[in-house]
Formats: structure tokens, C-alpha cells, sequence
């Protein structure tokens, strides 16, 4: 076990989610008739962070590297594989699905896609409260909570009894973030809730999630690929890789300051809407692809496509980039990076 | 000054050199619930070796576009207006010729790299194919060493092997170079690029960016690139069209359109975005509602819903496209009044709402959280257990009774 969790600053009667070395492997099996367990996806390979109340928590990287697995087992919807996920002083990892029920109130998730996680058939008024009545906590006040919770989100209460396929996009992915904080849960993970909407549309959904967090002291995990969006509404942000987090920050840190050379590359990759700017960057171009889950590298998972790697180390240093997994710690830049040789590069300045 | 100069390129009609040359373009597709009028009144002037960015909404016609001046379009579709390459016009043109045209002359990428590759078949079968169907006497040792040639000048490493290989053996940004490969194949005039890169991971959409300009400066194509993405058109675009409701809404170098918007959609636009190299938070100014149906669209601005400036005559009177400064065309009866403008929040909201109904008249039908006074956001309670639910005076309260949740209007984004 590492001890990599209580390094975050911070009073521990703040943490709400403390998340120490979680495993997610998904098991490959051989065809035929008899399967044999060949092998793991491992999708989640250890990670560890803690979740302050009131705080939102970025979790950024690439296609396939692990953040709605994560986010999954987190809501124990997927039960990780191993480690511990202590949520306001339960263990979550342990607990059946029927012992869990009581807490999914408090843990409440928003997907993607806003035209998928709807139910055509219900009416708004009926997807928002649903879950209430699931929790067996109907009442006659619920009506007009739902009413409330509509406005909560920026819509029209009067539209309650209409279908979701009456309201564009990002109003459906509003109808989505009301049912979730019907509960009135403590910490929502949000799915890339803004990835398939269209900029000037996903900019009120931002701006509500802000809102709602000030005025409720909810606390998000804030899964996304667009490290703008991530930027713009997180406190702390934890970049990860092929199934582990290889940096984790403040906000300003990790952008003004980010020590991981795919950290780096990640930030320099993204086009800036600022045709100046833009052109005036140096970019790092990684070469290659992201490795199978299945099968990463040695050592450190990022070196088949590091620049730094492939740059400007020396073979003994590289050596220790294949035989020794580096471990996500303070190397002296104030916050955690899992590099052997890291480094603080301003890319964006 | 509010003639109707020809601001499509900046150039007298007469004289123009354009590779392509697209004037008052109009889609419509029949459907069982009436006309879809996609494109409506779409030109442009693309100059030899230039970029052309195109943005805009989802919905709001880049594509079908781009399929008109492809002739890709189905029986269906009714097409008028006029899409001259090298001063051929393409509309009417039949399917032989057409298919002349289409990649030797004009090259597409789609965003889903297997609309052109065949899974089928090897990818240097495919980049031969491509070669010979243009020059027929091209030898097949030629063809192959050709082949090799841009698979290397894209990036794809061993392409010696490689070449040999299938489809479903590359990964979507491999696959997504391939496709550049073909397209660049026979040095077309022109390369069209419909979001070629979306569904990329940002990494290697940097890399395949760099090939396409890679590609540009081999083939010296002119390329016009669809994208919704205004950081990459930022960086690749000399000059920049925005579309909205199935038309240009404004037109002009890249520097006019991100630093002199004069379009409140435009403007609107941007003030969207966050930044990545801001690093103070801002709140961001969103535009409400949603755009309008192509079906039956109304009379006047079809911006008038969600412009924070609109005025009774938007309503009516659609505004013409005009020359608002050199190479520089807006669509606004206002644009005048954006002069001096340096922040999106000037004239957008930084609101968190969205209440009206995509068929309503208008999104502002109801705004619950818009009363009260500016920045008495409460502060979020904390400590007990209670903390992080909903406070309960709030349950119950009359919608128009809570309190103000935007910030101060002096914290968007502004331009530079
Ligand atoms: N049920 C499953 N069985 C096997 N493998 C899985 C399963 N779910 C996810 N994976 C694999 O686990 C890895 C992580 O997937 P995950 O969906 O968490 O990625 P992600 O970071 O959310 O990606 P994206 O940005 O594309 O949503 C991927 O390689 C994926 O193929
Ligand atoms: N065959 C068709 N029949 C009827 N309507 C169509 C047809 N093809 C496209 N449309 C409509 O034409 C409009 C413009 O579509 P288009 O695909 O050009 O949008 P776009 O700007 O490319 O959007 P996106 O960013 O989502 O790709 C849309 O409203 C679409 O529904
Ligand atoms: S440990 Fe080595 S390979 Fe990994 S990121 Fe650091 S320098 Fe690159
Ligand atoms: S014409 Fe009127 S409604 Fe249209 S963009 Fe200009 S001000 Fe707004
Ligand atoms: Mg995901
Ligand atoms: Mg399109």
C-alpha cells in the first residue's frame, strides 16, 4: 500500500471520498468450449486520490485510459477488483449491492449522452422523480420539489410533462443533472456531461454545474477529455494514463507548472482559440499510439511514446524508465507526478 | 458602406483566380413534413493554396455543403445556385465527369476515416487504386512505390510493411492518415475536410493536423476544413466562414473573426469557450436556446430567438450579407454597434439557464433563477451533515424568489 492518499493537503474531516490503490481488471477469457482466464484488461491499475467536500475533481486523459471505469466503481456500479473506496466513512468496496442501496443517495452519476440515459416514453416530471420514488421517499411535497429541481437547473417547471424529446440537447443533459440531484446526493460524478453538446450550449451546462456546486456544497469528479472545460470548473485535476493517474495538482499547479512529460504533451496538443497564440506555439508531437490495457509496457507505461524518454535520456536512465514503475509522488514540484525524471515545463505560457 | 461588395474574397468577381468558386448555394431536401431548406444562399471564393475554415452549430449545413459541391448528395436533394471549379460548372455535370472531378480535382476527408477506406481490401491496393484510376498508365510498380511515398510523407511508420496490411490492423488516427494519403494521392486543387479530426484523441489530432499541412505543402491544395473545434481552425485557417440556420453569417480572415467579430453569433461563439491559457476563472457567456428547424423557418434573423441585441425589424427582414471592413462580410442590420466591443459579456448574459423550449418563440420564456440581486450567491454550506444538501428553505420557495445565481457581467471572456 502506498500512503500516496494522505499526501493531499487538507483537514481529513473535509475528505467526503478517499480512494487508496483501486484495481478495475476486466478478465479476458480464451475461446472454446472450455475459457480459460488468459489474461486482464486492466482498465484501472491502481489509483489513489482523495475528494474534499465542496470540491470538484478533474479527471482528464485519453480515449480508453480509465476515467468511466473509475467513475463506475466509485458508484460501486462496477465493483472494483481490489483497494479500498472509503466514501463519508463507509467502505464502498465491500459492501453488497443491497447494503450499498442507501448510499447510491448520496453518490448520484451524469452520463454523456443526453439523448441515450433519458427514457423516451416518461415524462420529465416522471425521470426526475423516479428515483425518489424508487428510495421510497414520495411524499405529497415531492411534486413541487421536482418543480423546484427543474428550476434548480435552469428550466422551465412548467415543462414537466413533456417528453424528452421535446427539448434540445442541452436542455436534456439538464434534465439528466436534475434527476441526479434529486437525492439531494453529497458527490456527483459527471461523465463527460458536456462533451456532445455544441460550444455555446455547453457553456450554460457549465455554468449551472458552477452554480449548483456554490449553492448546494456538492462535491463532482469531473470526468472529460477537453482539458479547457477541465480548466475551467476544477479545483484539483488528476491527469491519468493507461489506467494510472500520472499527475495530480491544484488547477493553476498543474497547468501553470505540470511536471509529467504526457502532462505536457496532453497541454501543448490543444488548439487554442487564438489564432495568434496558437501559431505562435511549439508543440511536443508524440509519436505512436496508446499500448493495449491488456498488455502495457514495463516500468512506465507512458515511455513507449515519452519524448523525454526517447530524447533526452541516456541508457541508464532509461533503464530505469523499463524495469521501475514510478510512483506517484512529490518529487520536489510541490505536488504528485509519477516520473523518474520530472520535471516543470510551462508549456502554456 | 453597407454596399453589397463582394467581400467573398475580397476580389472584383471578374478577375477572380479562385480554384473554387460557390455562389448563392441552395439545398432543400423533400420530407414527409414539409421542405428542409439546409443550405440557403451559400458563396464563397476559395483561392488556389488557401484554407478556408468552416464553423458553425450542429445542424447548421457545413456538411451538406460540402456534399453539394462533391456532388454527393442524394436524388432527392434539390440544388440550386451555381459551384465552379476552374471555372467548370459542376452542377448538372454528369456522373462521369463528376467522378473526374472527385479526387483529382477535389479530394474529401470524412470524419470517420472507413467512410473511404474498403476493409476489404489492403490499404496500398487502395492508395494504388487511387493513383491508377487518375493517371491509368501509371505502372504498378510505380503505383506502389508511390504508395509508399505518402505513407511515409503521413507519418506511418514501417510503411513498407504496412502497406501490405488491412484497415481494421491501424488505429483510427493511422487510419485517418491513410485517408489523407489518398486524398493527396493526385495533388488535387482542392481538399475538403469534414471534421477530420473530431473523433481523434487531442494528441493525435495534433499529429494528424501537422500531416495535413504536411500534405498541404506538398500538393499546394487549397483545403477547406469543417470543424467545431475554433482552436484548430485558430491554427490552420487563413480565412474563417461562420454558418448559422444554413447560412454564412460571417466572413473574413482568421485575425477579423476572432479579434473584430462582427456577428453577434459570432461573438457569442466565442465567448463560450473556455481557456485553456487563462488561467483567472471567467464565467462563461452562453448563447440560450437552440437554433431554429430548416423546416418553415420564419421570416427575419434566424438569430433573432437568441441575439441579446435583436430588435423588432430582425424579426422581419432577414439582413443581407455585407461588407463590413476589407475581406470582411457580416450578416447583421447591427454589426455596425460591434465596433469597439472587446468582451462577450457587453452584450451576452452569463447565465446558467435554459427554459425555453427548442419550438418555442423565443428561450427566455421563463428564467427562475434571474431575480435578485447580483452576487448574493449564498456561500455554500459546509461542515455538517446537512451541508451538502439542498437547504430546505429552498424546496418549497416560489421559483422567482431565490436568489441570483450569475456572476458580476464583467467576468466573460474577452478576445485577445
Ligand atoms: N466491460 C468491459 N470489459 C472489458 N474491457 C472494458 C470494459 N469496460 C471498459 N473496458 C476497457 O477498459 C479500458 C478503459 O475504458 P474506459 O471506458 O474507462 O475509458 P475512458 O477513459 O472512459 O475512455 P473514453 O474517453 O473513450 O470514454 C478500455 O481499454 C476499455 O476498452
Ligand atoms: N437527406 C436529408 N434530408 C433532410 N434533411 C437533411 C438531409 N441531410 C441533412 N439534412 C438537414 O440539413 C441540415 C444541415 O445538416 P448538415 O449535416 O449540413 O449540418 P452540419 O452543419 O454538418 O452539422 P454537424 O456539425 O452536426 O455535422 C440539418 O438540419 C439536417 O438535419
Ligand atoms: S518515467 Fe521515464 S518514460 Fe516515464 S514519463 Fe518519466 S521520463 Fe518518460
Ligand atoms: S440582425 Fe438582429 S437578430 Fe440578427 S444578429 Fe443582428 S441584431 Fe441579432
Ligand atoms: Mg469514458
Ligand atoms: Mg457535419
Amino acid at each position: 500500500m502506498t500512503t500516496t492518499a494522505e499526501r493531499t493537503p487538507g483537514p481529513d474531516d473535509d475528505l467526503i471520498m478517499k480512494v487508496t490503490d483501486v484495481e478495475k481488471y476486466f478478465p479476458i477469457m480464451s475461446k472454446g468450449v472450455i475459457r480459460h482466464h488468459v489474461g486482464d484488461v486492466k482498465a484501472v491499475d491502481g489509483i489513489s486520490f482523495n475528494l474534499r467536500r465542496n470540491e470538484t475533481l478533474g479527471l482528464v486523459g485519453e480515449s480508453g485510459c480509465g476515467k468511466s471505469t473509475t467513475g463506475r466503481a466509485l458508484l460501486h456500479l462496477q465493483p472494483a477488483t481490489a483497494g479500498s473506496i472509503v466514501f463519508d466513512g463507509h467502505e464502498l468496496t465491500t459492501l453488497s449491492q443491497r447494503a450499498m442501496r442507501p448510499l447510491r443517495r448520496d453518490i448520484q452519476i451524469v452520463f454523456q449522452d443526453p439523448y441515450a440515459s433519458l427514457d423516451p416514453r416518461m415524462p420529465v416530471n416522471s425521470i426526475v422523480g423516479e428515483a425518489m420514488r424508487i428510495h421510497g421517499l414520495w411524499n405529497k411535497e415531492s411534486t413541487e420539489r421536482i418543480r423546484v429541481l427543474l428550476g434548480l437547473v435552469g428550466l422551465n417547471p412548467e415543462h414537466g410533462n413533456r417528453f424528452p424529446h421535446e427539448f434540445s440537447g442541452g436542455q436534456r443533459q439538464r434534465i439528466g443533472i436534475a434527476r441526479a440531484l434529486a437525492l439531494e446526493p453529497k458527490v456527483l460524478v459527471l461523465d463527460e456531461p458536456v462533451s456532445a453538446l455544441d460550444v455555446s450550449i455547453q457553456a450554460g451546462v457549465i455554468n449551472l454545474l458552477e452554480d449548483l456546486k456554490n449553492r448546494l456544497g456538492l462535491a463532482y469528479i469531473f470526468i472529460a477529455h477537453d482539458l479547457s472545460v477541465v480548466r475551467h470548473i476544477s479545483d484539483r485535476v488528476a491527469v491519468m494514463y493507461l489506467g494510472k493517474i500520472v499527475e495530480i495538482a491544484d488547477t493553476s499547479e498543474l497547468f501553470e507548472r505540470p511536471a509529467h512529460p504526457y502532462t505536457q504533451s496532453l497541454l501543448s496538443a490543444i488548439p487554442l482559440p487564438d489564432p495568434r497564440r496558437e501559431r505562435a506555439r511549439e508543440r511536443i508531437l508524440l509519436t505512436g499510439d496508446v499500448p493495449s490495457p491488456a498488455n502495457p509496457p514495463s516500468g512506465c507505461r507512458f515511455r513507449t511514446r515519452c519524448p523525454k524518454f526517447a530524447n533526452q535520456l541516456d541508457d541508464s536512465q532509461r533503464e530505469q524508465c523499463v524495469n521501475e514503475i514510478p510512483a506517484l509522488d512529490d518529487r520536489g514540484m510541490g505536488h504528485d507526478v509519477a516520473c523518474h525524471y520530472a520535471e516543470v515545463v510551462d508549456i502554456l505560457a | 458602406m453597407t454596399e453589397l461588395l463582394d467581400v467573398r474574397d475580397g476580389t472584383d468577381p471578374g478577375t477572380s483566380v479562385a480554384v473554387l468558386d460557390v455562389d448563392d448555394l441552395n439545398v432543400r431536401f423533400p420530407t414527409s413534413d414539409g421542405v428542409v431548406h439546409a443550405v440557403r444562399g451559400v458563396s464563397y471564393r476559395l483561392q488556389p493554396g488557401e484554407v478556408l475554415g468552416i464553423v458553425g452549430e450542429s445542424g447548421s449545413g457545413k456538411s451538406v455543403t460540402s456534399m453539394a459541391v462533391m456532388g454527393l448528395l442524394g436524388k432527392s436533394a434539390r440544388v440550386t445556385g451555381s459551384i465552379k471549379f476552374r471555372g467548370r460548372e459542376l452542377l448538372g455535370m454528369g456522373d462521369r465527369d463528376m467522378s473526374g472531378v472527385r479526387g483529382r480535382g477535389i479530394a474529401m476527408v470524412f470524419q470517420d476515416p472507413m467512410t473511404s477506406l474498403n476493409p476489404v481490401y489492403k490499404i496500398g491496393h487502395q492508395l494504388a487504386e487511387a493513383l491508377q484510376t487518375h493517371v491509368p498508365d501509371m505502372s504498378d510498380d510505380d503505383a506502389r512505390r508511390r504508395s509508399l511515398e505518402l505513407l511515409d510523407l503521413v507519418g506511418i511508420p514501417d510503411a513498407k510493411q504496412r502497406v501490405d496490411q488491412y484497415p481494421h490492423e491501424f488505429s483510427g488516427g493511422m487510419r485517418q492518415r491513410v485517408v489523407i494519403a489518398i486524398a493527396m494521392a493526385n495533388q488535387p486543387d482542392v481538399i475538403i475536410a469534414d471534421e477530420p479530426t473530431t473523433a481523434l484523441d487531442v494528441t493525435v489530432q495534433a499529429q494528424v493536423l501537422d500531416v495535413l499541412r504536411a500534405a498541404q505543402r506538398e500538393t499546394h491544395s487549397a483545403i477547406v476544413l469543417i470543424t467545431h473545434d475554433l482552436g484548430v481552425v485558430a491554427g490552420m485557417a487563413d480565412r474563417v466562414m461562420v454558418m448559422y440556420a444554413g447560412r454564412p453569417v460571417e466572413l473574413g480572415s482568421v485575425e477579423d473573426i476572432y479579434y473584430r467579430p462582427r456577428m453577434p453569433y459570432t461573438v457569442g461563439l466565442l465567448g463560450s469557450l473556455p481557456r485553456v491559457d487563462i488561467g483567472e476563472r471567467q464565467r462563461l457567456t452562453p448563447i440560450q436556446g437552440s437554433p431554429p428547424s430548416l423546416l418553415n423557418l420564419p421570416p427575419g434573423c434566424p438569430f433573432t430567438p437568441r441575439c441579446p441585441m435583436s430588435r423588432p425589424n430582425c424579426e422581419t427582414e432577414e439582413p443581407l450579407f455585407r461588407s463590413v471592413g476589407a475581406e470582411h462580410g457580416a450578416a447583421c442590420h447591427y454589426s455596425e454597434e460591434l465596433r469597439d466591443l472587446e468582451h462577450s459579456a457587453e452584450i451576452f448574459d452569463v447565465t446558467s439557464t435554459d427554459a425555453g423550449l427548442p419550438s418555442d418563440d423565443g428561450p427566455q420564456a421563463i428564467d427562475p433563477l434571474k431575480d435578485g440581486p447580483v452576487g448574493s450567491t449564498p456561500e455554500p454550506p459546509r461542515d455538517d451533515d446537512d451541508g451538502a444538501r439542498i437547504p430546505t428553505s429552498e424546496l418549497g420557495t416560489p421559483a422567482g424568489d431565490r436568489p441570483h445565481l450569475e456572476a458580476p457581467a464583467n467576468e466573460g471572456p474577452g478576445y485577445q
